[in-house]
């Protein structure tokens, strides 16, 4: 990140030059806040075609109802539809229950894998580092398609479990509504909590170590230091981890479609991949799948907005 | 009592690296034995390697579909490297109020879920089909443009540019180089590792983006890997052995990216969070 200090020396002028500067960009300053523009306006283009458009089409395609390409305004029917519709009632259910289990589960043990990872007595400690970040290098389709082999009913996991005597018969869990859900959040869990800690280590190491160690001549344990130090320490960065993993479980797709398919039933099924059914894998519907879609998006303005306040008032 | 903290400690280190790794190991044993072993749960290497590679090679479409997967990633890439380190490079550099407000309102962009923009932008490029088949639906242009500019790259850069000397930028003006020049001259070398850090996370997104290209790909010879590698793994009578080996080829990539470049990948996440 410092490699900018080296270029420097380079291009570093005498001094009797740089005031001739001065003078020459008082009259470029017009000029120049115009070509500042020049810079960015691409991207604020591309952004508003590809997102910001959309957002709006999909806002009046939510109004709007009919197969295929005949729409035609409905007013507020998709959205009473809603609420007596029972595969978006599971969606809705099934996504809430993989952010409130999977999303705290996954920062606790993101946090505690990177303070113990900060000691820098521990042994092996690279080792443990790239070991549990390694998930992190695996598209979500692949692990996805490895969790359904694994936890197949002849997969390895039921073959440990039946050998080591934790279990006398084979579970189904693929095909069961609980442990297809368990078998979803666990899925997650191995993918992502690396990704968290790295975050989290990075912080660490730009903590002040003599805070611990004032706390410890207070006599501070180590869970009073974990609560009382670690964590408000790493406030901001907690803050935007859950933010983020809030916002990536809420639109929950490749691992549903891969692992279980929504199934058994309906009992998986997630937000994103019923938008998915809607639009292309049954008749489609454009119009109702834009009002599930926009549940999603209001569920990510309340939260992220939750996510904020809680954060704040801690303070 | 220090002793047992310390066997606590590492006994529940190691079962969480091997619970990291594990599927690894899995699958790369997997791709030496024949499909009834894998099932079975075989964890030692067997010697049926060099068949699985055959029949991988020669009953899927496997060259097509990392053919296609490299091109979208390279070109995806690229485009989000000039797109995004030049609009972060001018919302930083040639800052405004003006500016400043356009920039939150793109950093809002990032809270849309793609759920949400997926049926209008299918029907958006459904309506250029006709006229423009290049740009239309089943299109590699179509996969790549609506992934190229995301704000969180400009917002990657932003941050990352505000660790740029800004006197470079005032003698680069004194030395007679156009905003252009400055840009490509002086800003583009001396941001090496920023552009690489953003070039690794870009390539591994767009090599492992599922939703958007199942939308919107239809033709098989289209398929990128993970749209293949989904559709192996749904099989009714999927050789395991086949699978796995496509997997670990499609992780490859991926994996050594991450490797080779490890320090400017850790890097540049933090540069993007430490504002």
């Amino acid at each position: 990140m410092n490699q900018p200090s080296s270029e420097k020396s380079k291009l570093d002028l005498p001094v009797s030059l740089r005031y001739k500067e001065t003078k020459r960009e008082k009259t470029g300053v017009f000029f120049k806040k115009k070509v500042g523009w020049l810079f960015v306006i691409v991207s604020v283009i591309a952004i508003t075609i590809f997102n910001f458009y959309p957002m709006v089409q999909a806002f009046l395609l939510s109004f709007q109802s009919g197969m295929g390409g005949n729409l035609e305004y409905t007013g507020l029917d998709n959205w009473q539809r809603l609420f007596s519709d029972p595969t978006f009632i599971a969606a809705l259910t099934n996504t809430s229950i993989y952010l409130l289990i999977q999303v705290p589960l996954m920062i606790v043990l993101a946090l505690i894998f990177s303070v113990l990872l900060n000691d820098p007595k521990l042994k092996f400690r690279g080792f443990f580092r790239i070991a549990i970040f390694l998930p992190c290098v695996t598209s979500l389709v692949a692990y996805s398609v490895i969790f359904k082999y694994l936890f197949g009913v002849d997969g390895i996991i039921n073959q440990f479990l039946l050998n080591f005597g934790f279990i006398s018969e084979t579970i189904n869990f693929l095909a069961d509504p609980f442990w297809a859900k368990v078998v979803i959040i666990l899925a997650i869990t191995w993918r992502w909590t690396g990704y968290n800690m790295i975050f989290y280590l990075a912080a660490l190491q730009n903590v002040d170590k003599s805070i611990y160690e004032a706390a410890k001549i207070d006599g501070a344990n180590a869970f009073q230091q974990f609560f009382q130090i670690t964590i408000p320490m790493l406030k901001p960065i907690i803050l935007f981890t859950s933010i983020t993993s809030t916002i990536g479980t809420l639109q929950i797709f490749d691992e549903i479609v891969n692992i279980t398919n929504g199934g058994p039933g309906n009992s998986t099924i997630s937000i994103s991949q019923y938008i998915y059914n809607l639009s292309f894998e049954y008749t489609p519907d454009f119009g109702y799948a834009s009002t599930v879609s926009y549940v999603i998006v209001i569920l990510v303005v309340i939260l992220s907005i939750l996510q904020f306040r809680v954060a704040g008032e801690k303070k | 009592m220090k002793n047992l903290k310390r066997i606590f400690i590492y006994t529940f280190l190691s079962l969480a690296a091997l619970v990291s790794i594990f599927p690894f190991l899995w699958m790369l044993v997997s791709i030496t034995n024949k499909s009834v072993d894998v099932t079975q749960g075989r964890l030692l290497p067997g010697s049926h390697l060099v068949e699985n590679m055959k029949t991988l090679f020669e009953t899927v479409d496997i060259i097509p579909a990392l053919t296609n997967s490299a091109i979208i990633a390279v070109i995806t890439t690229l485009l989000t490297l000039l797109l995004a380190s030049l609009a972060g490079y001018g919302f930083e550099i040639h800052r405004s109020k003006g500016k400043d407000i356009v920039f939150n309102i793109l950093l809002l962009s990032m809270m849309i879920p793609f759920a949400a923009i997926m049926v209008p932008l299918y029907r958006m490029f459904g309506s250029i089909s006709d006229t423009a088949p290049l740009f239309g639906i089943d299109s590699l242009a179509a996969v790549i443009l609506p992934t190229a500019t995301t704000a969180f790259f400009i917002f990657f850069f932003r941050q990352n540019t505000k660790m740029f000397p800004k006197d470079l930028v005032e003698a680069g003006r004194i030395d007679g180089l156009s905003e252009i020049g400055v840009f490509f001259r002086i800003y583009m070398p001396t941001m090496k590792t920023t552009y690489a850090a953003a070039a690794i996370i870009s390539f591994m997104n767009s090599w492992n983006n599922y939703l958007w290209p199942l939308v919107i790909l239809q033709s098989p010879e289209k398929r990128t890997i993970p749209l293949l590698i989904s559709n192996l793994g749904s099989s009714y009578s999927p050789d395991y052995g086949v699978i796995m080996s496509a997997i670990v080829i499609a992780t490859l990539p991926t994996a050594l990216v991450f490797f080779l470049m490890q320090k400017h990948f850790v890097a540049g996440m933090m540069g993007s969070v430490k504002g």
